[in-house]
């Protein structure tokens, strides 16, 4: 089975690749440095399994992952816990806390055998049996990440948008649109995961299909009966439904 | 800015009992010395004069407001109020002998008493700019120990946070398992890395009791840091420290630059892909130690390329709670190249915590 490693650290790096001498049946193909370098050695090698580390240069852990349209199997290699729930949601086989013993790394491994043998998807709840885990998850649910940037494909380019770029989101079947002053890019996640990954300081749910960057906004105006319409900078008008008025008032404070 | 005395309700009040007083102790003395004209020409005389004087006051009370003299120009002040009596004797000399013309004698009256009346005046100015100096150097003081608590209290703040955001998850954790890799295949430096670590969390912790340090002192101390960051990250990091003689002499309060250093290297090398060059530069700008801090960034990636993050926010309120100025951190964003400046004024260390 084709490993890969993608780690920004030289000696991160080596460590995993010592644990790794001990389990012959996983050969490593790679060593990547970032983001950028480990969707391209993913599109090239095809590996089953990736130790992935999530703050990197270029494009995080949870950005390259999002570009795949066939993620490999992950393990997350950091030593950030806040990040852990979103690592769960990408259902990653194991959550491997920097610096990490050789017992705990063995463990990855074999969850991740059993997981590729039983060749059903890992369901989150398998793991939080554990009490480590459950620890992880809690401290994690302190201090939630929110992401400053989205990562979209633009055909085959990659675009780094700003959170403070985004005019708005806007549903559209099975993916968003995501609305900025140079035209929309397409996601394919949900509304939902947007609204729990952008800032609620910034990004209100204004309508079940609409997303909005409330520091764009010029002014709400009525429009037929218990709806508005907000009036963002650049013109453009999005509609706010009754329970979305409500939510705007509450974080313009008025 | 100090608050006048006049937005305080209870002075206000103090204030018109006081004018009122000597009003009427004005109006009595008139009667019981003047010309025997009844009470009539005694409460105009009375009236006009005290109201005057009080007018003039008011910008005697403003010009202190936002100009006070040093100790040694006190005598200014005298000099201030002897030009307002003087005005204040003509203007009131003026008035008073066109009002008060018809009644016999009043005006011979009037130019006997104008000693009197400039004495009184000038006593009554003085009392009114003395009470002015004194309240504003009670508000600067107030406002003084405010800004000297709210320091020492940010200076904690400081520390405390980057004992738990900055080192623990992020440089604490991936520092140690570098070393948990060195350990396996290079034991002698996975030893030095535990040193250097040891005594950089050393230095952060007991940095309490000498609150300002010398550059070179400070240098050191980031030295264990960027050393650290150097083994974690292989050859991609490398650092230019340029700093004289004379610079490393120079105070700084402490754990100032190393915020800044992080941040140099939180955007130049978390977020860059090849080598990354720090420069640390110190000089001497006529008695201001001034310190440059460059680091190359991504312009695409990093999002917060106006920015800052806790360590330059933490770095501005601090500067400003010593020195009371906002001018000293300055930043510059040029050819993908981030440049950090502060200034640290060296004579004055009025607001030197203790």
């Amino acid at each position: 089975m084709k490993v890969l490693i993608i780690d920004d650290e030289p000696l991160a790096r080596s460590i995993v690749k010592e644990y790794l001498q001990k389990h012959p049946q996983l050969e490593l193909v790679q060593e990547c440095n970032n983001g950028m370098e480990g969707l391209k050695a993913i599109q090239e090698y095809k590996p089953e399994l990736i130790f992935l580390d999530i703050q990197m240069p270029k494009i995080n852990g949870f950005e390259m992952l999002e570009l795949l349209d066939h993620p490999p199997a992950v393990i997350f290699t950091t030593a950030f816990d806040e990040y852990a729930i979103r690592a769960f949601e990408t259902h990653a086989i194991d959550y491997l806390l920097k610096p990490f013993s050789r017992e705990r790394f063995d463990k990855s491994i074999q969850k991740y055998i059993l997981a590729s043998g039983s060749r059903s998807e890992m369901d989150p709840k398998n793991i939080t049996t554990e009490k480590e885990t459950m620890d992880l998850l809690e401290t994690a649910s302190k201090s939630p990440a929110q992401s400053q940037r989205i990562v979209v494909k633009n055909g085959s380019q990659i675009k780094i948008i700003p959170a403070q770029d985004i005019l708005f989101l806007e549903a559209a079947d099975d993916y968003v649109k995501i609305h900025t002053k140079d035209g929309y890019f397409l996601k394919n996640k949900t509304m939902n995961h947007f609204e729990q990954v952008l800032d609620p300081a910034h990004f209100v749910r204004s309508h079940r299909s609409y997303i909005i960057n409330i520091q764009q906004i010029t002014r709400i105006d009525p429009y037929e009966k218990d709806s508005h319409i907000a009036v963002l900078r650049t013109g453009a008008k999005v509609p706010v439904s009754r329970n979305g008025y409500a939510r705007l008032r509450q974080v313009l404070g008025l | 800015m100090a608050r006048p005395p006049f937005s305080i309700n209870r002075f206000r009040i103090i204030f018109i009992i006081c004018w009122l007083v000597i009003l009427s102790e004005t109006i009595f003395m008139l009667k019981w010395y003047g010309g025997g004209w009844g009470w009539q020409v005694a409460v105009i005389d009375g009236l006009i004069s005290c109201l005057v004087l009080f007018i003039f006051c008011l910008p005697l009370m403003n010009i202190l407001r936002y100009h006070t003299p040093r100790q040694k120009y006190y005598f200014n002040i005298f000099i201030w109020c002897v030009f307002i009596t003087g005005v204040w004797l003509l203007v009131t000399h003026w008035l008073l002998s066109l009002i008060l013309e018809q009644y016999a004698g009043y005006i011979f009256f009037l130019d006997q008493s104008q000693i009197l009346r400039g004495s009184i005046g000038l006593l009554l100015t003085g009392c009114v700019a003395l009470v002015t100096v004194i309240w504003y150097h009670w508000e600067e003081q107030k406002e003084n120990e405010k800004r000297k608590q709210d320091a020492v209290q940010l200076s904690k703040e400081a520390e405390l946070f980057k004992l738990r955001q900055q080192m623990q998850p992020h440089f604490l954790f991936n520092s140690l398992n570098s070393i948990n890799a060195l350990i396996g295949t290079q034991p002698e430096n996975a030893r030095k890395m535990v040193q250097q670590l040891s005594d950089f969390l050393r230095g952060t912790l007991k940095k309490e009791e000498t609150q300002w340090v010398t550059l070179r002192e400070e240098l050191q101390y980031l030295g264990l840091y960027l050393d650290i960051e150097k083994v974690r990250f292989g050859n991609r990091l490398k650092t230019l420290i340029e700093s004289d003689a004379l610079t490393n002499q120079m105070k700084l309060p402490n754990l100032l630059l190393q915020p800044i250093v992080e941040n140099a290297i939180k955007f130049g090398l978390y977020d860059t892909t090849g080598e990354t060059l720090i420069r640390i530069q110190a000089s001497d700008e006529e008695n201001n130690l001034l310190l440059k801090v460059e680091n190359p960034f991504d312009p695409e990636t990093s999002v917060s390329s106006q920015g800052t993050g806790f360590g330059l926010k933490s770095v501005q309120r601090r500067l400003y709670l010593l020195f009371g100025r906002n001018d000293l951190l300055v930043t510059e964003v040029n050819n993908n190249v981030f440049t950090t400046l502060i200034k640290i004024p060296q004579a004055e260390k009025i607001n030197e915590m203790k």
